[in-house]
């Protein structure tokens, strides 16, 4: 057997590291060619940082670091590609027992439908304390560039309150996320899977609503390379990705997840208990503590449904909220640059299949945000909370037609 | 650029390993910076970080706080010094010695780069410093542990085959020639061999 071609990936201990795990731990990536090294890192910035450099050949990232990178936004840039995406949904929106009391007392039915409604919930105590000139309500999120920064700004606006007036948003490591909302230092947060039941399970808080709730599929972890690397390396990339395929779709059978959340749990990934571990993997969330496991199917995917295909459509709704948020100036073209980021080129090459492929993920998100992808310029013009109206606006004007 | 200005600056050092960020501490003294702060406990930092309102933030890459840092980047209301890189485009070289010493940089937005090089320079060295010291300290516990291990194999043979102890060393390094292995492997083995006889 030809030797191995060492590659080096870096990832975040989080559920949704899992195919990168799987491929190496059950040897996908041997079959590939390839001798499979993880570096466990502790910040998102430390990834950003690690690939630019070389340090790492590519990693797990959030959904729109590469877009950042790539746009030099937050940091230096470096074009950056997100040829595959690791995971669907996966985060969720947790808040602590106090305020979820305060919800119930304001809004009980909208509070336990979850979802979207509970944004309502959310706002009404928003609205009173602020009539009763209490603190600002805070909420943590991991990263500035992330799903749940924007996620959770939509779900936020969705409720009428403006993120950046009505409530406090911090960045906090998903591991802190615990420790603060026991010091009360923030009543809330979104994050990825083990930290919403870690934080039931220490801190007695309550899972609110889960990404699968409000958006059905979408998009979370991608595998970020530097463009450059990419050239260099296209066939250790492809095996990578086939590899990285092969394990999302043995974690897809449920039969696996057990054994998955084993693996997991071990002192060089996660670090977490099995027990805390499996509640994500096997879709059954214990939302407060207590209660008995939900029927949360679909929690996190990281096969089925098309998942691993990039979604340009999620891509260009990031860059959306991007400059919806005062992230992002200018007048880029949206929609050219989400298909540059997000190719499905090397995904399509990898696996053998012939481009276009019907991207279930794309329509799913698509009817979610109502987001169409053929006509950025109107969903931007139905955008009523944002940081500035008029960056918006040039931008709306900016897109092609 | 005179050096009360530059001395002027307040450095804020983020680091959760107490000797490290002592030797920064005292290498940037030395240099003339005056105000140093050292923050190490992760909870509450935001606040800490607008009171103490520093020009330089010096950060160790372990440290989870990194993410937290990196939305002081992003202009915000609640932000009166917008935080920025200490790199720019053109700057790829030093991001990367920075990570290859284990350290990053942020300083406050429109801090003239000349000003802050001499912090980096030094807080570089001193991360390198560190790491020699760490290496050569687990090196030394390592060297003890072996030591240790050799001494009580060779108690073993002087007392079982009543050697002095010159023999007792002298047939340890001959099996370990033999053996193709390090001494400290075949005293190990012995120790143990030794343990299941007793």
């Amino acid at each position: 057997m030809a030797t191995l071609k060492s590659l080096h990936v870096g990832l975040i201990p989080l559920v949704d590291a899992a195919p990168l795990v799987i491929a190496r731990e059950l040897g996908f990536a041997t079959q590939e060619g390839l001798s499979l090294h993880l570096h466990k890192e502790v910040s998102w910035a430390n990834i950003r940082d690690k690939v630019n450099v070389g340090h790492i050949d590519c990693a797990h990232m959030l959904a729109p670091m590469p877009l950042a990178a790539t746009l030099g936004i937050g940091h230096i840039q470096a074009k950056t590609i997100a040829p595959l995406t690791l995971s669907l949904n996966g985060n969720a929106i947790t808040v602590s027992k106090a305020l979820h009391l305060q919800m119930l007392d304001a809004d009980q039915s909208n509070t336990l439908k979850g979802g979207r409604a509970a944004g309502q919930a959310l706002a009404k105590v928003v609205r009173l304390r602020q009539k009763k000139g209490d603190p600002q309500i805070s909420f943590g999120t991991v990263y500035p560039f992330s799903c749940h920064n924007y996620e959770l700004r939509d779900w936020l606006a969705g409720a009428g309150l403006n993120p950046d007036d009505d409530v406090n948003l911090v960045i906090l490591p998903p591991s802190l996320m615990t420790e603060s909302l026991q010091a009360g230092q923030i009543d809330g947060f979104v994050a990825g899977e083990p930290w919403n039941s870690v934080a039931v399970e220490r801190a007695e808080a309550c899972i609110l609503a889960t990404k699968r709730e409000l958006w059905g599929l979408a998009p979370e972890k991608v595998l970020g390379v530097r463009a450059g690397w990419a050239d260099q390396h296209l066939d250790e990339l492809q095996a990578l990705i086939r590899a990285i395929v092969y394990a999302g779709q043995w974690l897809d059978q449920s039969a696996n997840r057990v054994q998955a959340a084993e693996i997991l749990s071990r002192s060089e990934y996660l670090n977490v208990p099995t027990d805390i571990i499996v509640r994500a993997l096997t879709s059954a969330l214990i939302r407060q503590p207590g209660q008995t496991p939900g029927d949360d199917r679909g929690f996190v995917i990281f096969s089925r449904e098309g998942a691993s295909q990039p979604s340009t459509t999620y891509a260009a709704w990031l860059l959306t909220q991007m400059a919806r948020w005062g992230q992002l100036t200018g007048d880029i073209d949206i929609v050219g640059l989400a298909q540059t980021v997000f190719s499905s080129d090397l995904y399509a090459t990898a696996l053998q299949v012939d481009a276009p492929i019907p991207n279930k993920v794309d329509d799913a998100v698509r009817a979610a945000a109502r987001f169409d992808v053929t006509n950025v310029s109107s969903y931007l013009k139905t955008v009523t909370i944002s940081s500035d109206p008029d960056v918006l606006q040039q931008l709306a004007v900016a897109q092609p037609r | 650029m005179s050096e009360t200005t530059d001395t002027d600056l307040t450095i804020l050092v983020l680091d959760e390993n107490p000797v490290r960020s002592a030797i920064l501490e005292s290498g940037l003294k030395e240099a003339g910076f005056s105000e140093v702060i050292i923050l190490s406990e992760p909870l509450g930092l935001v606040d800490q970080i607008y009171k103490v309102d520093p020009d330089v933030v010096l950060i160790d890459l372990e440290n989870p706080s990194r993410d937290m840092l990196e939305q002081m980047f992003q202009v915000s209301r609640a932000v009166r010094r917008p935080i920025a890189m200490f790199v720019d485009q053109a700057d790829k070289m030093s991001i990367e010695r920075a990570i290859e010493a284990g350290v990053s940089a942020y300083i406050v937005d429109g801090l003239k780069k000349e000003r802050v090089k001499p912090i980096l320079d030094m807080t570089m060295s001193r991360f390198r410093a560190f790491d020699r010291l760490q290496r050569e300290l687990d090196e030394a516990k390592t060297a003890l542990e072996e030591r240790k291990v050799i001494d009580r194999a060779k108690g073993i043979l002087m007392s079982r085959k009543n050697l002095s102890e010159a023999d007792a060393y002298a047939q340890l390094r001959r099996s370990a020639m033999m053996q193709n292995r390090k001494i400290y492997d075949v005293a190990l083995s012995l120790i143990s061999a030794a343990e299941l006889l007793e």
